[in-house]
């Protein structure tokens, strides 16, 4: 288990990391987002113990990171933002070298290599120097280093950024497969990213946490959670038929022919409005519930900081 | 093998995965050669000795240990693998040194290759080996001086060219500690024991004695104790400055 009491971090004045508490149990995929500059690579910086905190305790299971960073940092496996490594080495020389650092010797290293390069694919680029490689390569040199010795904990710092859509559901995948009995914390700006692979998210903004809960949960707070979306092969005013229902919320035009009816008081509305379009014989193409975005709730808690700029 | 041992060989075989090391000792040993028999006057002096080999060392190394010293950390910071590295369960001091003697085997591979010119003097004369050893000991030590002062600076900034720089200037002044130039320039009023402890820091004044063979402890000391003061000093600036 990570525990996180009271982190804060300052840069001269100005606090990156504002005293900032959560725990992450074992199975936990933690997404961890915020806009840039909210302080998300500088909280995984101290809890992977490069940076030291100015406050407050970061314990991975119930090691401290200040105090006995030998033993917390080898229970976590680290993907830094940008997937830094050796350029002038091959990619099989980096990765011996990662596993003699995490213990490794003899027959167990070369199995131990060898697995991590099945894992994420690399063996056609095993002889290569990495500075030859292409960016999706680079990242996956980056994360075989981070699960080279099969770590409980995993925080990987934007392991998907740059890279095209077959290597994101590919590091996804892998993601998924790790994260059993494990904590992986992950950081991203790509929303949709959270909702395939987490259990639970974190928003962040000013270093402060701006919300906490399951993808869905998060995603239940969007002024478009069970709102009913409504395309139409001619025009007709919905509006009209759709006021005074009290359940029903404002119609929100997307283009031509094409609505977004929302709920009030957060109540399912979808059998109303399909009963209602029946009867009033709507000429419908198209009709759906949404399950409301994370990128809309992103946005209203973040929003404040972001005006403040 | 401890996690000093792994990174000295991760650094170590860096250096000989790029042209960068062989580059190094082709022109560490073409610039020696020049120093010593055409500018050194070897043969003119008529002995058998490797004095105007050693004395040259300081003002080559000046320029030398620099380029090599320069991308110790400061590669590290601008790659970004300095939080890969700081992130592995190692002690940072077994980074620094670990960094650090990987450099100085380097320069003691490119110093043992100037043994053509030991065969040299052996065949034409009869010189004093051990006081050879002693001098090659020496030169050394001293390399492992500039080293740690460019481990320390290149901590200091992400651009390994003001590392170079910042490097040659803090050598050049320890170079020229114990020599006339700077001596002559202290007003009367200086007592004669802080002048004295001047001189006492400097490189030459450690160099020249074991270079023409007094194999002193309190060299080898004051050698020992310099690496380790620069070396510990290169932890704390990197401790600070890792952040940014």
């Amino acid at each position: 288990m990570i525990e996180i009491i009271q982190l804060t971090k300052k840069f001269e004045q100005f606090a990156a990391v504002d005293n900032l508490s959560f725990n992450v149990e074992e199975g936990e995929v933690l997404g961890f987002l915020g806009p840039n500059g909210a302080g998300k690579s500088t909280t995984m910086k101290v809890i992977t113990g490069f940076l030291s905190p100015s406050g407050g305790s970061v314990t991975v299971d119930g090691y401290d990171i200040t105090r006995n960073p030998i033993e917390a940092k080898a229970l976590i496996g680290y993907l830094p933002e940008g997937a830094p490594s050796y350029g002038d080495m091959t990619t099989i020389e980096f990765l011996n070298f990662i596993a003699e650092i995490r213990g490794f010797r003899g027959e167990q290293k070369t199995l131990r290599v060898q697995h991590v390069i099945k894992e994420v694919v690399l063996e056609s680029v095993a002889q290569q120097t990495i500075e030859t490689l292409s960016k999706g390569f680079k990242r996956r040199v980056g994360l075989a280093q981070a699960i080279m010795h099969d770590p409980k904990v995993l925080i990987l710092d934007e392991p998907t950024d740059g890279l095209d859509p077959n290597q994101k559901h590919h590091v996804r995948e892998l993601i998924k497969n790790l994260a059993k009995d494990k904590i992986v914390i992950i950081s991203t700006h790509i929303l949709e990213e959270v909702t395939a692979v987490c259990s639970r998210a974190i928003i962040i903004a000013d270093g402060k946490i701006v919300a906490d809960g399951t993808p869905s949960k998060l995603e239940s707070q969007s002024k478009y959670h069970h709102a009913v979306s409504v395309r139409l092969n001619q025009e007709y005013d919905l509006a009209a038929d759709l006021a005074g229902v009290p359940d029903i919320g404002a119609v929100e035009k997307e283009e031509v022919n094409s609505f977004v009816i929302l709920a009030n008081n957060a109540t399912p509305i979808f059998a109303q409005v399909s009963e209602i379009a029946q009867s009033k014989q709507w000429p419908v193409t198209e009709f759906h519930v949404n399950r409301g975005q994370l990128e809309d709730v992103f946005r209203a808690v973040t929003a404040q900081t972001q005006g403040g700029e | 093998m401890g996690n000093l041992g792994i990174i000295f060989r991760r650094e170590l075989s860096s250096y000989f995965a790029t042209p960068l090391a062989y580059i190094f000792i082709v022109i560490f040993l073409i610039t020696n050669g020049i120093f010593t028999f055409d500018m050194g006057g070897f043969y003119l002096r008529g002995q058998a000795d490797l004095l105007p080999f050693f004395s040259f060392h300081p003002w080559l190394y000046l320029f030398m240990v620099p380029a090599i010293a320069m991308t110790l950390w400061a590669d590290e910071r601008k790659t970004g693998t300095i939080e890969l590295l700081l992130t592995l369960p190692i002690k940072l001091s077994e980074a620094v040194i670990g960094k650090f003697l990987a450099a100085w085997i380097l320069m003691g591979i490119a110093l043992a290759l100037t043994f053509p010119i030991w065969i040299t003097v052996n065949y034409l004369g009869d010189p004093d080996n051990g006081v050879i050893v002693a001098g090659y000991l020496g030169s050394w030590f001293m390399a492992g001086g500039f080293l740690a002062i460019g481990s320390c600076m290149s901590a200091c900034t992400k651009n390994s060219v003001i590392a170079f720089i910042l490097t040659v200037a803090i050598c050049f002044t320890f170079v020229i500690m114990g020599s006339p130039i700077l001596l002559n320039a202290f007003p009367e009023w200086v007592p004669q024991f802080l002048v004295d402890a001047f001189t006492a820091l400097g490189f030459l004044t450690h160099f020249d004695s074991i270079s023409k063979g007094v194999l002193d402890i309190r060299d080898i000391l004051y050698f020992t104790v310099f690496i380790t003061a620069w070396l510990f000093a290169s932890a704390i600036v990197i401790e600070m400055k890792k952040a940014n």
